[in-house]
């Protein structure tokens, strides 16, 4: 990670009620500059509050957001140089797609006939030149979307927050969206701050993710490291699919903890800070790092009966019961390659990881 | 149209009851505006179609009473409607977009509220308040009562309106650098240009129309159309008094037709 960078958002201890109710409790984060940076949470986490704040439809109760180095608090939105992309877009409905994408930079100073031209060329960026002169009802979702997206850049923001722009679009014109939006933001080298509750979509897109929860900030960092190393019981829940249990730490020993799953279950981990022996905590295990053999194979191996195949068309979900245990749920790539064998319902298992695939989480 | 057993058209009496609505709303009009074409002195018996009370309405010895009547309240009318509309896009601007105030509900209450009062009872607590601060009764009073009684008829198709715009068009202009202003006038102006005319002609026949409150704070001499009329009723009913009805009426039908088809114009297709 480049320490250089400089800090595109830096928020600090911003809090925000709404009389009784509190949005935002206490969140601290810095966005760099030319990040890709994601808001990602179920709703009424606050992201979108969040971005409210930054773009200056809502006050901050307490704490300070700084944009390159200056406070922006009581700047109104349009004296800031950010601009947002709508979750209904609100498009000008009774202005032409080049007009409304021209409309910014009017504002700006610039003369009709500068935004105009500039205009195109913004509209040209997401290929949408032989539009201009339509109204915005007159195109489809997607391409509304796109509008708004060359609306929100044609001014050359210092940043762009989008508000769950893909939200009301398919699933196909989602997933290409999603890759047009990530080279925008590689051409145009603009910050973009992206709100989601769709864990996928942040993992595709983002440099970093904020995953908050009620208010608070949950974990901040790179897909990977979110993914792979969730700090809690929401993060590793709300993040991809996952087998969570509860376990009792029997032993800790040089480094390694050992849980009891029940049923005479055990399993190692590396034990990490605030753990004690006897309590109960999480475990979570990717049901992709998990793999089924008729004999005990890897660094664990529990035996059980297999319950289930789901067939998910890239890959197979068996779920297997653990004797006298938990359940597991294993996934097993749907590839030509390597010699898998599909266990069939009733016949007995032995479920395999490595060290390291089973995470000790704190709540 | 649905044809099951709770279809209104079948319950008993339902034909002759709305026969009945129909000719007692109805037929003193329909009257009014057939004999307004009869030939004949009479008001009453029938002489064959003829436009002479039309003619007479505009070259009579009565015309040039009407002629300055109806310049009276065609000034007056656009003066009301004009400051009614301007007060009612203003009241709609904080009721509507003044998010969550204490008094709100309040505020919207006492803008409608002429609507409810009883028209002699706003005629004459508007009489005696010029008379209480002096004002001397004239063009003026009719003026500042009729944009006083108006406000509730532009304000009606301009709130409906400004509520079907969301207020999220505004903040996408302020968010791209348009000022409060800039964004009224950039954006909801335009979106809310049908509800305003709609509100204008509104509030425009409204004013051309009253005879109760403006009979009371005109002054002597100052004469509306609706006020004139009257004052001609007064000497015996003749058959250009029907024409000129006829004519009000027509004008009345057509400006609140327009007001509801400009109402329901959609200006962002």
């Amino acid at each position: 990670m480049n320490t250089e960078s400089p800090i595109a958002i830096d928020v600090r201890d911003a809090v925000k009620r709404y009389g009784e109710f509190t949005a935002l409790k206490k969140i601290s984060l810095s966005i760099k500059d030319n990040e890709f940076f994601t808001l990602l949470g179920p709703s009424g986490c606050g992201k979108t509050t969040l971005l409210r704040m930054i773009a200056g439809f809502e006050d901050v109760t307490e704490g300070q957001i700084y944009l390159y180095g200056d406070e922006i608090e009581g700047l109104p939105p349009n004296k800031r140089p950010v601009n947002t992309v709508f979750q209904n877009y609100a498009l000008f409905p009774h202005m032409s797609v080049l007009d409304n994408v021209g409309f910014g930079l009017e504002m700006r100073g610039a003369s009709k006939s500068d935004a105009r031209r500039r205009g195109g060329e913004v509209l040209e960026l997401v290929q949408l030149s032989q539009f201009a002169k339509r109204k915005p009802s007159q195109l489809s979702g997607g391409q509304q979307q796109r509008v708004a997206l060359a609306r929100a850049l044609a001014p050359q923001p210092k940043v762009l927050l989008l508000d769950e722009p893909l939200s009301a679009l398919d699933l196909k014109l989602r997933k290409a969206m999603q890759i047009e939006l990530k080279h925008l933001q590689r051409e145009t080298g603009i910050t973009f701050i992206f709100v989601t509750h769709d864990q996928e979509e942040a993992l595709t897109m983002s440099d970093r993710i904020a995953v908050m929860s009620a208010g608070e900030l949950q974990q901040l960092g790179k897909a990977r490291d979110i993914y792979e190393r969730p700090h809690n019981k929401f993060v590793a829940d709300f993040i991809g699919e996952t087998n969570l249990l509860e376990v009792s730490v029997d032993k800790i020993d040089n480094g390694h903890a050992i849980c009891h799953l029940g049923g005479g279950h055990s399993l190692t981990c590396n034990a990490v800070d605030g753990i004690d022996v006897g309590t109960r905590v999480h475990i979570s295990v990717r049901p992709e790092k998990l793999f089924t053999s008729d004999a005990p194979s890897g660094v664990e191996s529990l035996k059980g009966i297999v319950k289930e195949n789901i067939y998910l068309g890239t890959d197979l979900s068996t779920i297997i019961n653990l004797d006298e245990g938990p359940d597991f749920t294993v996934r097993t790539s749907n590839s030509e390659r390597g010699n898998k064998r599909i266990f069939e319902p009733g016949a007995q298992v032995f479920v395999n990881m490595e060290m390291g695939a089973a995470r000790l989480l704190v709540d | 149209m649905s044809s099951s057993k709770t279809d209104v058209r079948r319950y008993p009496g339902f034909l002759s009851v709305t026969l009945l609505c129909l000719l007692v709303l109805y037929a003193p009009l329909v009257i009014v505006g057939i004999y307004s074409f009869n030939a004949s002195n009479s008001i009453t018996s029938w002489d064959g179609f003829s436009l002479r009370w039309y003619a007479e309405v505009f070259t009579g010895s009565e015309s040039e009473k009407f002629k300055i009547a109806a310049w009276n309240s065609l000034f007056i009318a656009i003066i009301a409607a004009s400051c009614a509309t301007i007060l009612a896009v203003l009241a709609a601007m904080a009721i509507i977009r003044g998010g969550q105030f204490r008094t709100r509900q309040i505020s919207q209450g006492l803008v409608s509220l002429p609507l409810m009062v009883p028209e002699i009872v706003t005629a004459v607590a508007t009489l005696i308040f010029f008379n209480a601060i002096g004002f001397s009764r004239g063009h003026m009073t009719i003026i500042i009562a009729h944009i006083a009684f108006c406000v509730p008829f532009a304000y009606m198709p301009i709130a409906a309106r400004m509520q079907g715009v969301e207020d999220s068009y505004e903040m996408a202009a302020m968010d791209l650098y348009a000022s409060r202003f800039q964004a009224f006038c950039r954006i909801l102006l335009p979106l809310m240009i049908p509800g305003i005319i709609s509100g204008f002609l509104l509030a425009f026949i409204i004013s051309m129309d009253d005879f109760l409150i403006t009979n009371f704070v005109k002054g002597a001499g100052v004469e509306t159309l609706p006020t004139a009329i009257f004052g001609a009723v007064k000497q015996g009913i003749k058959p250009n008094i029907m024409a000129i009805s006829t004519m009000l009426l027509g004008l009345s039908i057509i400006i609140v037709s327009l007001s509801y088809i400009v109402s329901k114009f959609d200006n962002t297709k």
